[in-house]
């Protein structure tokens, strides 16, 4: 039996660890709802399993998203998360070739080269041994890097990392102590026995012509299971927690559980999922443009875990999603910010009773131009214009009087009064009889098609534009201009709407592309979701944004958003300011 | 001696004239073909309806001293304080001149009212500005673009003023005067027509507005209602249809009008912005220059022989912007005497 008191630390840390974990998971699962439960049923034994272990090996082992950030940064955990992985495979396969059973200890893997003979060879020990090697050094350079971005997170790509407690310094050093102790441990040994390959026989050697290893050696087995115990028993208490749960919401995720409208068990789940990697403060404007920094995701959630007052936090943020984007761990950022949001309002269905349905249309398409369409007469003028150009006929649903859609109350928490106004608008869009509602608002047109279950589609402006075009009723000519292209945060990220816009504003125009395109599209600052920033920091963030365009010099900076392109001309701006709708109504 | 004078407005031609009378000599730059500045656009003056163009012709003849040399349509492109103490302003016709002292006298701006797009203008063809409709006086016609008379007519006070929505916070303080005395030269042209002022207060601080404030509701039946406008649209008659609340009553009310005057405020003027920055004067949040105290040295600036007169550092009435330039005058011949006796 290959025993020795030294395994001990380790043992009991990694048995309370899964105890505790499995306790933890089984409280919070019990509480979903019966609609998520079956939810988790049916998808267990589909193919959302497998889509959901190659996420995890993808996210939580390789942690492809974070490349996109930086190379160095994604190496970094990928060395970390990978390196480890492999090293207790690679181990437990390596003691299962030698010992012919799978069922050696945990620990009998772990901590192989102590129990190995050296002497002793068995079938491909040298190709283990050297692999071992390979993979330690892997990690150890991953830990190079680690320690490089805590003294210069610059050289990361991270102009400001995360500001951690006390306590979870603590448990870092823990886990940077762990692989150089178990290097330390097996070149001493190797230097001892032999054994090892190119890393910890090398070392070994090295070591033996100074060093006491006979008296060393043992030590730092035990020194290196403590570390590793020491590092189970913190790590439920640590940010660490986010190496098993962020497995766990991964398949939560992949099964079909979503982030409702309260703050629940699947909410807790990847508040604990989240690494605090701190790439989100880099993306978020509100540190960028008004240098706040206790306000990202990831000070949000810690404070939200660590029952810190949060009611700041809870109102500061302008749910542009920038830093859901770019989450590696994929949290629902911005619906766990609104969850925490609380509804203030006392509204019952009378409150908008003078509000009267609109006259039954005859036509085939309902124009919406919302509220904020309202405030740039301009896009509702060249949607005019487009409508009559392509020959559609349409009924302007709210040109003499409108309701608003509802998302304002939405995003400020305030459910029940905003879910009045919908079923309001709602009757309204119904009776028009149409079978498309277009609207020119991205903030109308995300929450006409997730909150109010239409019988029919809708479009927003860019695409149906988009869709006239394609269809020939409407044949715009190029313009010699050159323009960029402002995806408003509630319709690129926000409805997922990115080809439509960028494709029509190509076909009318020269669109520069710039580093902000697509996902990486910058806030306009007039959010309606953030309830805390006051109008002059508003405006700060606008400026910024428009000189970050500014600085590509195009002729135009076109939006597709009646706020973006409100907030945009708060200031006047040396680069004109349009809608795409105005662009194609320009060029038609 | 010699002093430069940026600006040849009512403020710039009134110190420059006080200043020449010292016998000091000055040096009077203007980017227009002629002097007066926003005065040109004006026909007649609050309270009493004098001619614009009168008074601006006692200040342009005033400009007739020995002492002085007018720059028409040059831009003084580059503004630095020399060591000693003197500023030497590049012009834009190449000339490069040198002054004991500097005075700033760049005014301001009118608000564009395309920045505030809800309202319409240069989209909807019956929405004009103040600036506009004091046109349409010089002509004794007011109409709409089709030639019609207008039967109701709005005006809108408080345009790109006290509005934390386009990030401008000050009173342009002349706006609600203004539209008083509009409203009345509306009436005698159009005796028939509904005439409403849509405000926020009525200020009506200089001598004589709060009683022609009271003359225009009493005896030239203009409406006032409380209430800011939210947004205009047009329909097919092109007549404007707004959206605004009366908030005496507390109600939102919609109303069809013939013509919409927007009260343009009054911001900074680019002159003034440029030489700020040159010469690093502290500028008021608004933008204006920072006088280097509210009280006894409203004409000095942070920059010691720098000095500024009129609407550069504040909206003012013309008034106050005569009395601003004559006071300024004083200031720089006061310092000039204390400098050159050292």
């Amino acid at each position: 039996m290959y025993y020795d008191n030294f395994v001990l630390p380790f043992t009991i840390g990694i048995n309370i660890l899964l105890i505790y974990l499995v306790v933890k998971y089984a409280r919070w699962i019990r509480t979903f709802s019966k609609s998520d439960k079956r939810l988790i049923w049916k998808g267990m034994f589909s193919v959302k399993t497998f889509k959901a272990i190659k996420e995890v090996f993808l996210e939580c082992l390789v942690h492809h998203k974070i490349y996109r950030t930086n190379p160095f940064l994604g190496y970094m955990h990928m060395c970390f998360g990978l390196g480890w992985f492999l090293l207790i495979i690679m181990g437990k396969i390596e003691s299962t070739v030698y010992h012919t059973t799978a069922f050696n200890p945990p620990y009998f893997a772990i901590f192989f080269r102590f129990f190995h003979p050296a002497n002793e060879t068995f079938p491909y020990s040298n190709v283990f041994a050297f692999l071992m090697d390979l993979i330690l050094l892997f990690i150890l350079s991953g830990l190079l890097l680690a320690f490089t971005k805590r003294i210069y997170s610059k050289a990361l790509g991270l102009k400001k990392t995360t500001n951690h407690r006390p306590f979870d310094l603590l448990i870092l050093t823990v886990l940077w102590l762990i692989f150089p102790l178990r290097f330390l441990a097996e070149s001493f040994t190797s230097g001892i026995r032999g054994g090892g390959s190119f890393l910890t026989h090398t070392a070994g050697d090295f070591f033996s012509r100074f060093l006491p290893l006979d008296t060393l050696s043992y030590p730092a087995w035990w020194a290196y299971s403590s570390v590793l115990g020491l590092f189970f028993i913190l790590l439920p208490f640590s940010r660490y927690m986010h190496i098993p749960t962020e497995i766990v919401y991964i398949f939560l995720k992949n099964w079909g559980v979503k982030q409702g409208k309260e703050f629940n068990a699947f909410s807790n789940i990847q508040l604990y999922s989240c690494s605090r990697c701190g790439i989100c403060i880099d993306r978020c404007q509100l540190n960028t443009s008004l240098g706040m920094q206790d306000t990202q995701p990831v000070y949000f959630l810690k404070k939200i875990r660590h029952h810190r007052d949060y009611s700041v936090q809870t109102e500061n943020c302008l749910m542009c999603g920038r830093c859901e984007a770019a989450c590696p761990v994929d949290l629902k950022l911005n619906a766990l910010r609104l969850s925490k949001r609380q509804d203030r309002t006392r509204i019952t269905k009378d409150t908008y009773s003078y509000i009267q349905p609109g006259p039954n249309g005859e036509s085939k398409v309902a124009y919406f131009a919302g509220c904020m369409g309202h405030l740039t007469p301009s896009v509702i003028r060249s949607m005019q214009y487009l409508f009559k150009q392509a020959h559609v006929d349409y009924t302007f649903i709210d040109e003499q009087k409108g309701i608003c859609c509802g998302r304002p109350l939405l995003l400020s928490g305030n459910r029940s009064a905003a879910t009045v106004i919908m079923e309001k608008n709602k009757a309204a869009i119904e009776a028009s009889g149409a079978t498309l509602l277009v609207t020119s608002c991205p903030i109308c047109y995300k929450t006409f098609k997730e909150d109010y279950q239409l019988n029919i589609p809708v479009m927003h402006h860019s695409e149906y534009i988009h869709m006239l075009i394609k269809n020939r009723h409407l044949s715009p000519r190029q313009a010699e201009y050159t323009t960029v292209f402002h995806n408003p945060c509630e319709l690129g990220r926000g409805a997922n709407v990115y080809t439509a816009p960028e494709s029509v504003l190509k076909a009318v125009s020269h669109k520069i592309a710039i580093r902000y395109d697509s996902k990486n599209s910058l806030c306009c600052g007039g959010s309606l979701a953030n309830i805390h920033i006051t109008a002059p920091q508003r405006t700060t963030i606008a400026t910024d944004t428009v000189n970050a365009y500014a600085a590509y010099n195009p002729d135009y900076i076109v939006t597709a958003c009646p706020l973006c392109k409100k907030t945009f001309t708060k200031k006047s701006s040396a680069i004109p300011i349009k809608d795409i709708a105005e662009i194609v109504a320009e060029n038609c | 001696m010699n002093v430069i004078i940026i600006g040849a407005g009512p403020a710039g031609c009134e110190a420059a004239f006080r200043l020449a009378n010292e016998g000091i000599q000055v040096d009077l730059i203007e980017k227009e073909n002629s002097t007066g500045g926003n005065l040109n656009n004006w026909y007649q003056l609050f309270p009493d309806r004098k001619s614009a163009k009168d008074l601006n012709t006692i200040l342009s003849n005033h400009l007739q001293h020995p002492h002085i040399r007018l720059h028409l349509n040059t831009e003084a492109t580059d503004i630095t304080r020399e060591e000693n103490g003197k500023t030497s302003v590049q012009l834009s016709d190449g000339a490069l001149l040198t002054g004991d002292a500097l005075l700033l006298a760049t005014g301001f701006k009118l608000f564009e009212a395309q920045r505030k797009e809800e309202y319409g203008y240069g989209i909807y063809e019956n929405v004009i500005t103040s600036v506009n409709l004091e046109n349409k006086f010089i002509n004794h016609q007011i109409t709409m673009r089709s030639g019609a008379l207008p039967q109701r007519i709005g005006f809108i006070h408080c345009v790109g003023s006290r509005d934390e929505k386009i990030c401008n916070y000050h009173c342009s303080k002349l706006c609600c005067i203004t539209a008083v005395k509009q409203a009345i030269e509306t009436r005698e042209l159009l005796p028939e027509a509904e005439i409403i002022c849509f405000y926020m207060d009525m200020r009506m601080f200089g001598p004589g507005y709060e009683e022609m404030y009271r003359k225009a509701q009493e005896k030239y039946n203009i409406k006032f209602i409380r209430g800011r406008l939210s947004e205009a649209s047009e329909n097919q008659n092109k007549q404007i249809i707004i959206k605004a609340e009366d908030t005496l009553i507390g109600k939102p009310l919609r109303m069809t009008l013939d013509l919409l005057v927007l009260m343009v405020g009054m911001e900074a003027s680019e002159g003034s912005q440029k030489a700020a920055s040159q010469l690093h004067l502290t500028q008021a949040p608004s933008g204006f220059i920072q006088p280097a105290d509210p009280h006894y040295g409203n004409n000095r600036t942070n920059q010691e022989g720098v000095f500024i007169a009129g609407c550069c550092s504040a909206p003012m009435n013309l008034t106050d912007t005569l009395a601003d330039a004559r006071s300024a005058a004083n200031t720089i011949s006061e310092w000039l005497n204390r400098n050159t006796q050292h």
